[in-house]
């Protein structure tokens, strides 16, 4: 299993756990993740307008090398696989979109949508199985309760981003259950944080990663767990009492990579 | 061309859709910080009426988390109209939000790359 990695600039930076562990869980569990040569930043928001093309173009060249590659590209960064996923739809699915990005790239061949945006937990769920994930787990996180923060970027829009059902998901639970542990069920888990306004207002951000925190943390959560570096930031701003961690970690913890 | 027909082709959205039930509206994890609400975005487009929308801090308050988009009964999409009224506002000339030099002074260090470019796409040219 070769996948092409698309890692983003907050992985190289803030996140260098996220990459780290993640890139050590998918080699442990057979796959390997070849991060792409030439990747840029994705921008960190899709800008939703028929009239947006140049800030579409870092993920376009992305989406074009990994299918020169034949290979599926893999995120970790909500943010990331949000833009990437929503701007391969449009490729796919805009003729007027790709003509006139086409004449901006001028690509070899032009993008067929071979080449598919993969999360990584969605890599967890339909690549390796969760049942399967479970055979591997050598550190269960047995009775410890973890809230799931799923967040907007990832479930949102659900037509586009196709990942789970978004009023109701479950994938993040799913995997709480193959490490061995306890979802804990809350009203909060796919709220927005506040995102980047935390840049601008950062008392606005607290107050709704409170409000999160404090819901997770009344159902009685001893961690949160993200895949998002915004997310994980803004729930620690929130200074709850549990642990915000990412997935990845957990899963390192859980295959026995990583000390707990 | 008037400015709503302009909305209108940028943001892809139908407005005669909406039924007024303020659904998403009440959605908005923004609606304390926002002057105008999603709803009023979607009503206010409808008569025309986006000057005072363009200088609202409402498009500055959006989060694009799209709990709007995802929870309007009728599929009207009000974040889009949002998003499209946002770069009206900031691609004239000298009308960005956020400037480059205004960033080091609201830097937080452990704030997170995605942050800063995701405010800079959101409130700049
Ligand atoms: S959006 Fe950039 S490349 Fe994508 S957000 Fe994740 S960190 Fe960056
Ligand atoms: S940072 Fe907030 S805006 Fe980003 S995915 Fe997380 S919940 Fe959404
Ligand atoms: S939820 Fe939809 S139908 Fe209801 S007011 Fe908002 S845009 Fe209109
Ligand atoms: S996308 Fe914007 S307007 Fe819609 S619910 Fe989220 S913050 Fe409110």
């Amino acid at each position: 299993m070769t996948y092409s990695y698309y890692p983003g600039c907050t992985l190289k930076t803030k996140a260098k756990e996220l990459d780290r562990s993640a890139r050590l869980c998918a080699e442990a569990l057979g796959a390997n993740l070849r991060e792409l040569d030439n990747w840029q930043c994705c921008g960190g928001a899709y800008t939703a307008s028929s009239d947006e093309i140049a800030t579409k173009l870092s993920s376009v060249r992305a989406l074009l090398e990994a299918e020169s590659r034949e290979e599926d590209i893999i995120t970790l960064c909500s943010a990331c696989h949000n833009v990437l996923k929503r701007v391969r739809n449009d490729l796919t699915n805009d003729a007027n979109f790709a003509f006139k990005v086409n004449n901006y790239v001028k690509p070899e061949k032009p993008f067929e949508g071979k080449t598919k945006v993969i999360h990584f937990l969605e890599f967890l769920r339909d690549e390796i199985g969760f049942d399967n994930l479970r055979e591997k787990v050598v550190n269960p996180f047995t009775g410890k309760k973890i809230a799931a923060y799923y967040g907007c970027l990832l479930l949102r829009p659900s037509g586009v981003m196709d990942m789970d059902d978004p009023e109701n998901p479950k994938i993040l639970e799913d995997f709480i259950r193959a490490i061995g542990g306890e979802p804990v069920m809350y009203p909060y888990r796919n709220e927005c944080c506040g995102g980047y306004v935390a840049l601008e207002d950062k008392s606005a951000t607290v107050k709704k990663s409170e409000k999160i925190v404090a819901s997770a943390d009344g159902f009685g959560a001893d961690i949160i767990i993200t895949a998002c570096p915004l997310c994980l930031y803004n729930l620690e701003s929130a200074k709850g009492e549990s642990e915000v961690k990412y997935f990845t970690e957990l899963l390192a913890v859980a295959l026995g990579i990583k000390e707990a | 061309m008037d400015l709503k027909e302009q909305v209108l082709i940028m943001s892809g959205v139908d407005v005669r859709k909406c039924m007024a039930c303020g659904k998403c509206s009440g959605a908005c994890p923004s609606y304390n910080e926002m002057d105008y609400h999603p709803h009023q975005f979607v009503s206010m487009v409808k008569k025309g009426n986006i000057e005072p929308l363009m200088k609202s801090e409402s498009v500055y308050k959006c989060l694009t988390c799209y709990a709007c988009i995802e929870r309007c009964p009728r599929g009207v999409e009000p974040a889009k109209l949002i998003e499209a009224i946002r770069l009206l506002a900031v691609r004239p000339q000298g009308s960005n939000h956020i400037k480059a030099d205004d960033i080091p002074s609201l830097l937080d260090p452990e704030l997170p790359q995605q942050a800063i470019v995701t405010a800079f796409r959101k409130y700049s040219k």
